[in-house]
């Protein structure tokens, strides 16, 4: 069987391959382990690779799929964000903090797509707790973009962008708490979804922010996010903002008609910061969808501007309290020499964080503190209000809002990590979704300066389905998706 | 509003985060930049408007009250790289 | 105390909660048990872990706030509270801030002088307990043990209107009896089930604004409460006596040397940072649900003791003394049933004897062998004569060791009192031929040595005689 195939296929295309006899879980799993070893290192994809037991479980798959026993993932590989938690297999956050951390449980995410038959090769490279938007934070180093090796993948979940965009792997799981689905998706040139507040659960998913993370999906076809999505979404127990809404069948309503759909198209995406290469990609995309029927109507978002700092405020101040349980005491990083418990704390925390997550565990404490309260977080939250309530408006016109993912494509590995603001700026348009809990996706949608961009489009709480039959729909008309940077083909 | 040195090392006690000397000045002016990137919002009206706290606008769902964890300290602690007596060893805590 | 100062006291109790997991995860919230085995990764903090709320929790909550006429939140929130300390897993306790579950309410304490009283109850608000540090035995390292960590609180703030240190317990104590009706906590001050802060202050009776206070931590006993609350008022009186001011700050309560002193780990400014908690949403409290719960209530102290005042016809002390704890008020019932004494002395045995024996063997009303059937049959022995009170002691005694029935052990002892006006009349004959000199001065007018002819008859009838009957005969006798 043509083994040079594989790397390249959709999950979709290797659950029929499979299916077929074409060739076995086993085949894949190694073939793509090969690839891992080959090219992992180059892109620093992976934190941790777990040949073996995925090799153990493709054969048990094999021996499922001989006695035709199926699952709908059965046998399909993918790899997890490290910051899911997975029994026995460090999870790390990419930090120092957590770099010896073995967790005695699964995260929900990981339970439910195992529970599916999926087979996990690794635990994927990231910024640390997930708090950057470049994948520069990661105590493991930064993550390179397949595209072009001296920039960066985007963040925080650049390390599963990178794998699926490099052929490393067909999917893998991501969380995104300001855009780090999106905008990793779009500067790799793959697709990437994350759901509705609540949508998926947060169980075992390692905080950054909790009114604002969720976990979500990367692939290569919009087709194989809905297989992913539908299979790792639903109610959950163990998590109280967890909604409980049945899942839909994702993939089975994916290719329904998307005449009628209306769009909206946000006026101020395109003003200033917007690069214009990236501005034509997106509406020629809009095009595309105009063709197949879908109505684009302009709209506002009047307060959008002001997502990026009341994100800051908010996200900061959740992260604030989220990361003070890392103490050294019953898990994670411990300092040696300290003299009393205070300085115990101190040493542990200070040397076991990076910059960036010390910076914002300040910001988040400055304004939670006595006396900044109201200016700052509160004056945020009302702040989260008026965009939420300019998407409510936006959403009794349009099915969905379409506009860039990012502002322009890939940029160098160190450009912005001198200037925070800048770095923030980049989750422009990702962060709205965050705010206001809605679903969101980014799918490519042309090249400026041979990188890929991304056209993102966000739904209606809940409003998944439509989001994935307009990706497909677009996906059927256009194969940006099927790229692959020239060094992983 | 520009934070000076005597507030982030307030905000390093708070957080009991170890800010060496030499690293204070980069923070200074990286938190200072952010603190006045997000002051943009002071000059946002917002008279009358709810504070959201939180995506979802329902109530929360409640656990019957029943016992469904047990004892799985020995795994647990294999996390912990100080235990004696099956506690969590720090330092002297002073009351 | 000095009477130029008043004293003005604010108590913030904490009960655990009667649950049988926690408030936020589903282990145990069993006392006593090996240290860390009941504190799973929800309670550890472990990364990745959600709290998920305990409905029983807010139930109980809400008995207890519809018990002190409060109002139930229709709308509560949980806040995260960030501080560092060794026994708080996460960096933060899970409590509440703005909007608490229990808004307002009273409680009627009796003052020192006896006058009801009515203390206002600010707010009381759920939240998880610390685990605990221990000290000794590590090689100067302290050990942490989080089997407590997420054990649901009920935190209740009073108003500060308490004025003296008996008031404090009093109240204190109206609580405890309170949350044992409810069920809703054990009240086990030993195993700090049931303890307490208390905010203390003075100032001049001209002075308008209240005094700067001190909060005294660590009150998990009545008596610790009363002692350590007088100690500090002495200490606050001598500071401003002697031209100082008092200090805000936090002390801890030394029970062995009866002072108190300042908890170092408090003394640094603390910032907690409250803001909503993003891993839980809102309460939301139907009115369906109180109701509910309403008419689940028991009946409460207070208005059970106006029952026994008008249903029984006892002292206002009386009723107040045996409904202070819902199994003795039961207990009383049980015996005010069958026994046909009067309902007052029915109540006196109960409070006196019963409850007397009850703390000598530091027994619960469960745990002692006399029953209230048993105490009942005693009571009926007095009622129809068979015995006076004074045997009726001896012989309840010997019922409490478990001799046996009130008839048995009057039987087996020959204890039948004697009722007889003929027999009674031989013995104060006999009694007066054997002392003829203290019948000459009787009758001389030294009328006190009634009472010695009295003694010396229920000598020669080893108390069996009825005194009633005595003392009658003795009077016709002795003209």
């Amino acid at each position: 069987m043509p083994a040079q195939n594989i790397q390249n296929m959709t999950l979709c295309a290797l659950k029929q391959g499979m299916s077929e006899k074409e060739f076995t879980s086993l085949e894949v799993i190694e073939t793509l382990l090969t690839r891992i070893s080959e090219h992992g290192g180059s892109l620093n994809a992976f934190i941790t690779v777990t040949a073996e037991q995925a090799i153990t479980e493709a054969k048990n798959a094999d021996k499922l799929m001989a006695v035709g026993k199926n699952k709908p993932l059965l046998g399909l590989p993918l790899a997890h964000k490290d910051l899911f938690c997975t029994d026995g297999i460090l999870t790390s956050c990419a930090s120092k903090m957590l770099h010896n951390f073995i967790p005695p449980y699964d995260a929900s995410v990981v339970k439910n797509l195992k529970a599916s038959g999926a087979i996990m090769l690794g635990k994927t490279n990231m910024d640390e707790f997930a708090m950057g938007s470049s994948n520069e934070t990661s105590y493991y180093g930064s993550v390179k973009n397949p595209w072009n090796l001296e920039l960066s993948p985007g963040g925080s979940s650049g390390g599963s962008a990178s794998a699926v965009a490099a052929c490393l792997v067909p999917a893998a799981t991501g969380t995104d708490t300001g855009g780090s689905i999106r905008q990793p998706a779009a500067l790799t040139g793959i697709t990437g979804i994350k759901p509705t507040y609540g949508r998926v659960s947060r169980f075992g998913m390692i905080a950054f922010a909790s009114s604002l993370d969720q976990g979500g999906v990367f692939a290569r076809s919009v087709e194989d996010a809905a297989l992913l999505l539908g299979e790792m979404a639903g109610f959950d127990e163990n998590d109280s903002t967890s909604v409980d809404v049945p899942v839909p069948d994702y993939l089975g309503s994916i290719n329904q008609s998307i005449k009628g759909l209306k769009i909206g198209l946000v006026r101020q995406y395109f003003d200033a910061g917007l690069d214009d290469n990236n501005a034509k990609a997106v509406r020629e995309a809009l095009e595309v969808l105009e063709d197949q029927g879908a109505e684009i109507i302009e709209i506002d978002l009047p307060n959008i501007e002001l997502s990026v700092p009341t994100y800051y405020v908010v996200a900061s101040a959740e992260c604030s309290s989220n990361l003070s349980r890392y103490d050294g005491v019953r898990f994670g990083y411990r300092a040696e020499n300290y003299k009393d418990l205070n300085e115990f704390y101190c040493k542990t925390r200070g040397e076991g964080f990076g910059a960036e997550v010390k910076r914002r565990i300040m910001t988040g404490t400055y304004v939670l503190s006595a006396g900044y309260y109201d200016a700052y977080y509160l004056k945020a939250q009302k702040v989260r209000q008026l965009i939420s309530q300019d998407f409510k408006n936006a959403f009794s016109k349009v099915d969905l809002i379409a506009g860039p993912t990012t502002p322009s494509p890939a940029f160098a590995l160190g450009a912005k990590m001198d200037d925070p603001i800048e770095m923030y700026l980049n989750d422009i348009y990702t962060i709205g979704a965050n705010l206001a809990g809605l679903p969101g996706m980014s799918i490519p949608c042309g090249f400026v300066n041979d990188l890929p961009v991304g056209l993102q489009l966000v739904g209606k709480h809940f409003g998944e389905e439509s989001l994935l039959q307009c990706g497909h729909r677009y996906q059927q008309k256009t194969d940006w998706h099927t790229r692959v940077p020239e060094r992983f083909k | 509003m520009s934070l000076n040195k005597e507030q982030i090392k307030y905000l390093a006690v708070l957080s009991r985060m170890d800010i060496k000397e030499d690293e204070i000045q980069d923070v200074v002016e990286k938190l200072s930049s952010i603190v006045e990137f997000v002051d943009q919002l002071q000059a946002v009206t917002t008279d009358g408007t709810e504070p959201m706290a939180h995506p979802l606008a329902q109530g929360q769902r409640l656990r019957i009250d029943e016992i469904t964890e047990y004892n799985e300290r020995d795994k647990i602690q294999l996390n912990a790289k100080n235990i004696n007596k099956g506690m969590y060893l720090v330092p002297k805590v002073i009351d | 105390m000095n009477s130029n100062w008043e004293i003005v006291i604010g108590l913030e109790i904490h009960a655990q909660l009667a649950t049988s997991s926690k408030i936020f995860s589903g282990a145990s919230t069993a006392f006593g048990e090996e240290p860390n085995t009941q504190a799973c990764l929800v309670d550890l903090g472990y990364p990745g872990t959600l709290p998920v709320l305990n409905q029983q929790a807010i139930e109980m909550a809400i008995r207890f706030g519809l018990a002190i006429d409060a109002e139930i939140s229709p709308r509560s929130v949980f806040a995260r509270k960030n501080y560092f300390y060794p026994d708080l897993p996460k960096g933060y306790q899970i409590s509440q801030l703005d909007l608490p579950i229990v808004v307002g309410g009273n409680m009627n304490i009796l003052d020192g002088n006896g006058n009801e009283k009515i203390i206002g109850i600010t707010r009381a608000h759920l939240e998880e307990d610390a685990g605990k540090s221990v000290h000794e035995g590590l090689d100067g390292l302290s050990g942490i043990d989080l089997n407590r960590a997420g054990t649901p609180l009920l935190e209740i703030v009073s108003e500060p209107e308490m004025s003296s240190a008996k008031e404090a317990v009093a109240y204190m104590r109206k609580i405890h009896s309170i949350v044992r009706y409810l069920e809703i906590s054990d009240g086990n001050m030993q195993e700090g089930s049931f303890r307490c802060d208390a905010n203390v202050s003075i100032k001049r009776f001209d002075q308008k604004e209240l005094g700067i206070r001190t909060e005294l931590k660590n009150l998990n006993s009545f008596k610790f409460i009363e002692k350590a609350i007088n100690h500090e008022v002495m200490r606050q009186i001598e500071i401003i006596e002697d031209g100082g001011t008092v200090t805000q700050e936090t002390r801890l309560y030394d029970a062995d040397l009866d002072e108190t002193r300042p908890m170092r780990s408090k003394e640094e400014a603390n910032d907690y940072r409250y803001f909503p908690d993003p891993d839980l949403l809102p309460v939301i409290i139907e009115e369906d649900y109180i109701n509910e719960i309403k008419a689940s209530l028991p009946e409460l102290p207070s208005v059970k003791k106006e029952r026994f005042i008008d249903s029984y016809n006892l002292k206002s002390t009386d009723a107040e003394v045996l409904t202070a704890s819902k199994q003795l008020a039961d207990f009383y019932e049980a015996v005010e049933k069958i026994a046909n004494t009067e309902s007052q002395i029915t109540a006196n045995w109960v409070i006196g004897d019963y409850t007397a024996a009850l703390n000598r063997d530091d027994l619960e009303i469960k745990d002692a062998k006399l029953s209230a059937d048993d105490l009942a049959g005693l009571l009926n022995k007095i009622a129809d004569q068979t015995i006076s009170g004074k045997i009726a002691k001896e012989v309840f005694e010997s019922m409490w060791r478990g001799d046996g029935s009130a008839e048995e052990i009057i039987e087996k002892k020959g204890l039948v009192q004697i009722t007889d006006d003929n027999e009674i009349e031989n013995i104060v004959n006999q009694v007066m031929e054997k002392n003829p000199s203290q019948v000459k001065d009787y009758l001389g007018g030294k009328g006190q040595l009634l009472g010695y002819f009295v003694g010396q008859v229920m000598k020669e009838t080893k108390g069996k005689a009825n005194p009633k009957k005595v003392n009658d005969i003795l009077k016709k006798k002795l003209k």
